[in-house]
């Protein structure tokens, strides 16, 4: 079997409940050229190295053209530049920088610690919810809206306007799945179009709590005083569309691919329901083991890089298996083993370097909270289909439906 | 009896002593038992306090958010040790395997760990150095008395020497709002452990905050009043300054001086070991039941043309304990080098600095991410057409990659195109260091001499 | 427990001792985050923490071990003596 089939398997549809076996051949060639000209970097070192490696790029721009592979970048458009997960420092260090003000440390370091009593609130809610019913549809009851309300709370996002962005945020997620049966022009212009859209929506957002602000990012962020630390309309907004979008395609990922995992580890579930601790590291396992993000394919090289006794050339595009990289056996004992009790679990759920999730910390929170809730309050919870029908991404990978059944609620 | 078995039964009931109970120390009592060490284990300590981390001494302690006796060190597992703190080792008998302490007590072993570290280096001359006001930096107590001074409001701390410790104490000062002056012999702070040119980026930090930065200046005396309190330190320009503290920052000198006429190579550089830290005698003949870790050892590295390095880093102190605990109880093959690549950090003025390799052994540097005008960048040395070390402003996330390329002797300088690269990384320019002959306030990475096996023995007398 | 934290010990649960890696720490400030009564940012990527956390702070400090990305930050273990057990 050649490498390129390989990859075609783990990017079919029918891959998606289990891609694991394929990475295990794929690990095979550490750094593999595939036939679209695409090279695949799926080892644990190998990935470590170049998530630290300053001639790589995440600038599509640097992207040879004739390289292009199945994933061609959507053309940024002069509306809406890259936000700053596809940009190169400086330009990325500062706008992540200016991001990071109202969000976290240095200078809003209690922002998400704080939000902890509201999370758990959010989560009881959804709980109750689910009082007097015998099944649930666990992606759309629970790990979708949560996550959902959690970022409109944030950013300062009305919660009644998710039907909108919803579909806008659909279709730029579906626009970055490297499908390659699909007219690459007319998904272009959908995400574009959609992009835009939400840009326009979140623009307006914006003018409105510039006049009324509130305790949120897009508030903060328009009232920042500072020229040097201020964004400007534009990178404002194309930041304010990645966190939205981020905030909630990938954190509902986490607690469903979470929640069957506990199902299928009764074991794990049972103690996680004694001992509500257990969710701290049993999400960092989680990450390891079915993290939301499977790949990063948005990588170039800026130069010929020897990797691995591999060289890729300049212009080249490469995907970063970080999912394949977290299942390692050359790092992880046991790497296919569910292990809420592993050491050193340095896994790449995340990312490392300087793209490392600007997220982490409030999707770390809300899975623990999400999962140790879930844990406690549903008796007998029983998973109805096994595999469930998954999205179709094979980036941002989860269920859709996540059908469980249960004797009922504890309050 | 076979070495194997014989490592088996020292494992199962040997008797080993650790003097120095610090970092080194600590790890390395903690990896013995690791690693399955059952026998006596004697823990000897001049501080009478538990082992206890000094990195926070000069930043958080100084900042008054924590007190100088929170900072002992987490134990990773129960150690089942005999302590003996608060009481200095005072000879070593090398025949009758056994350690002296002050209070007359002998101590046998059967194999012996020395990390005694290294101990601030006084103001040199000792009237002046008694008076009220004038401090060094090296332990809890230290700390816990410049905190208390500092608490008080003095008009302004001078400190004498701009190398880490000395900008990190400047940097604690100034965020108390507190006046300082600093005095430096080289031409700016940081010179000897990175150069010139990014001396001169640690230069415009400091001044950038307030700091009354001297550089190319020493401190030729320092005045008392009749009640014996520091008012006026007077400075080679001819100008003196009214201060009510000084603070010495002169570098450090190994703890050796208990060893004098032990027949151990030790001198005031530290005590020369093998890469599996195992100690040389006077003769440079390896010892095979003596072994040295952290600040007070200097051993042959590889990867540096297999010159000595004495390095007073923490990660250093660490990686050589554990490699001196395995070796300890290991045999022959089982044994591991230390090729620990030299890394160490500062944090100062807000800024983050880390540096992997040695810099002092750069010829030339290159900013090749960032610049430098904007304390950002990393920069890389370059040593006989290799990269031989870097250092990262605030860019730590990227310091991996050029350890590597230490690791791997990548050419320098470095031709890859790499992001944030500027016109100002074209080309590389002199690193600038002090000449090494002039006396400078302690470099952090000092180049002792070369290998053994060159036959060259330079014996100084053990006077630390 | 996957993080092993000093415990009980006869029934008084004792302050927890603490140590970052600096030379590992690459500044993701996740214990920043998550334990912001133990860990600050000092400007942008130096971090600076307290060596000893409370019993209060026990739990952030769990977190915060779990989630650093370097796992730089080691905690007192299980079976740690919080004191010397022998004689001076």
């Amino acid at each position: 079997m050649t490498q390129a089939t390989l990859l075609q398997q783990i990017t079919d549809y029918a891959s998606r409940a289990d891609p694991y076996p394929l990475y295990a051949e794929l690990r095979r060639t550490p750094v593999a050229r595939q036939e679209s000209g695409v090279y695949t970097v799926s080892t644990y070192w190998e990935i470590l190295g170049l998530l630290h490696d300053p001639r790589i790029s995440s600038d599509a721009r640097n992207r040879d053209p004739l390289a292009g592979g199945p994933l061609a970048e959507p053309g940024e458009d002069a509306n809406l530049p890259p936000s700053f997960i596809r940009l190169d420092p400086p330009e990325h260090d500062r706008l992540r920088r200016l991001a990071m003000r109202p969000f976290g440390p240095p200078h809003s370091p209690r922002r998400i610690h704080d939000m902890r009593g509201e999370l758990a609130r959010m989560v009881a809610g959804l709980v109750d919810g689910l009082q007097g019913r015998e099944q649930a549809d666990i992606v759309d009851d629970f790990a979708y809206p949560f996550p959902v309300m959690v970022i409109c709370k944030l950013l300062g996002v009305p919660h009644e306007d998710e039907p909108r962005f919803h579909v806008w945020a659909e279709r730029i997620v579906t626009g970055l799945d490297p499908s390659p049966d699909q007219d690459q022009a007319e998904r272009q212009r959908v995400v574009q179009q959609a992009r835009l859209e939400l840009g326009r929506y979140l623009a307006e957002l914006a003018e409105e709590h510039r006049r009324a602000p509130g305790d949120d990012l897009l508030s903060a962020m328009v009232a920042e005083r500072d020229p040097e630390e201020r964004m400007s309309l534009v990178e404002l907004v194309t930041t304010a569309v990645l966190l939205l979008i981020a905030g909630h395609e990938t954190t509902v990922n986490l607690i469903a691919n979470g929640t069957l995992t506990l199902l299928r580890h009764p074991d794990v579930l049972k103690r996680l329901r004694g001992e509500p601790g257990l969710a701290v590291p049993l999400v960092e396992e989680l990450l390891r083991y079915e993290p939301p993000v499977q790949l990063l394919p948005q990588r170039t090289a800026l130069t010929d890089i020897d990797v691995a006794g591999a060289v890729i050339p300049k212009g080249a595009p490469i995907w970063l298996v970080l999912a394949s990289g977290s299942r390692d056996p050359r790092r992880f004992d046991d790497p296919d083993r569910f292990d809420p009790d592993r050491r050193d679990n340095q896994h790449l759920g995340f990312g490392s370097g300087i793209h490392y999730c600007f997220g982490a910390p409030l999707a770390r929170l809300e899975a623990q909270v999400a999962l140790a809730e879930l844990a406690r309050r549903l008796s007998n919870p029983r998973l109805v289909d096994d595999p469930p029908p998954y999205r179709p991404s094979p980036v941002l990978r989860g269920p859709r439906h996540l059908q469980v059944a249960f004797d009922g609620v504890v309050p | 009896m076979p070495a194997d078995t014989a490592a088996r039964e020292f494992r199962r009931q040997g008797r080993v002593v650790v003097v120095g109970a610090s970092l080194a120390g600590l790890r390395a009592a903690e990896t013995l038992r690791e690693e399955g060490f059952t026998g006596s284990l004697t823990m000897i300590g001049d501080e009478p306090h538990d082992p206890y981390d000094r990195p926070p001494l000069s930043k958080q302690v100084l900042l008054g958010r924590t007190a100088a006796d929170d900072t002992e060190l987490p134990r990773r597992r129960r150690l089942d040790a005999r302590w003996r703190l608060g009481v200095a080792a005072t000879g070593l008998d090398l025949a009758d395997r056994r350690v002296r302490l002050a209070d007359g007590e002998e101590v046998e072993f059967d194999r012996l760990l020395i990390a005694t570290g290294a101990r601030a280096r006084p103001w040199f001359r000792e009237s002046e150095a008694a008076l009220d006001g004038v401090f060094v930096l090296r332990t809890a107590d230290d700390a816990s008395r410049l905190d208390r001074k500092l608490a008080a409001g003095p008009r302004r701390v001078l400190v004498v020497g701009a190398g880490f410790t000395g900008s990190e104490i400047a940097s604690a000062c100034r965020e108390r709002g507190l006046e300082v002056t600093v005095a430096e012999r080289g031409p700016a702070p940081l010179v000897g452990a990175l150069g010139g040119v990014v001396g001169a980026v640690a230069a415009r930090l400091q001044r950038e905050h307030g700091v009354d930065l001297r550089c190319g200046i020493t401190v030729t005396s320092l005045e008392g009043d009749m009640a014996g309190r520091l008012r006026r330190a007077h400075l080679s320009d001819g100008t003196a300054l009214d201060v009510d503290v000084a603070v010495i920052g002169l570098g450090a000198m190994r703890n050796t001086k208990w060893l004098a006429g032990s027949g151990l190579a030790a001198g005031p550089r530290g005590i020369a070991c093998d890469a599996g830290c195992r100690a040389f005698d006077v003769h440079g003949i390896v010892t095979d039941d003596v072994f040295v870790a952290g600040d007070v050892a200097r051993s042959p590295h590889p990867l540096f043309g297999y010159q000595f390095l004495s390095l007073e880093h923490w990660g250093n102190a660490v990686a050589q304990a554990e490699v001196a605990a395995h070796n300890m109880i290991s045999s022959g093959l089982e044994r591991r080098p230390h090729l620990w690549v030299p890394a160490f950090w500062s944090a100062q003025f807000g800024v983050n600095i880390k540096s992997v390799g040695v810099p002092p052994m750069g010829e030339e540097i290159v900013v090749t991410q960032g610049a430098l005008g904007e304390n950002r960048f990393v920069a890389a040395y370059g040593y006989q057409g290799r990269v031989i070390a870097a250092v990262a402003f605030d860019q730590a996330r990227w310091i991996d990659f050029y350890r590597r390329l230490i690791e791997s002797a990548a050419p320098f300088p470095p031709v890859f195109a790499g992001v944030d690269r500027r016109p100002e990384g074209a080309r590389p320019v002199p690193a600038d260091f002090p000449d090494p002959s002039l006396p400078t306030h302690g470099p952090t990475v000092t180049l002792s001499g070369y290998s053994p096996s060159e036959r060259r023995l330079q014996f100084t007398p053990a006077r630390a | 427990m996957a993080v092993p934290v000093a415990g009980d010990v006869e029934g008084t649960r004792v302050p927890v001792r603490l140590v970052v890696d600096l030379n590992r720490c690459e500044g993701y400030a996740q214990c920043a985050f998550l334990a912001p009564d133990v860990f600050t940012m000092h400007g942008e990527e130096a971090l600076m923490y307290s060596p000893r956390a409370g019993q209060a702070q026990r739990e952030q400090v769990i977190r915060a071990v779990a989630a650093c990305p370097v796992q730089a930050i080691t905690v007192d273990g299980a079976d740690a003596e919080e004191t010397r057990t022998d004689a001076r």
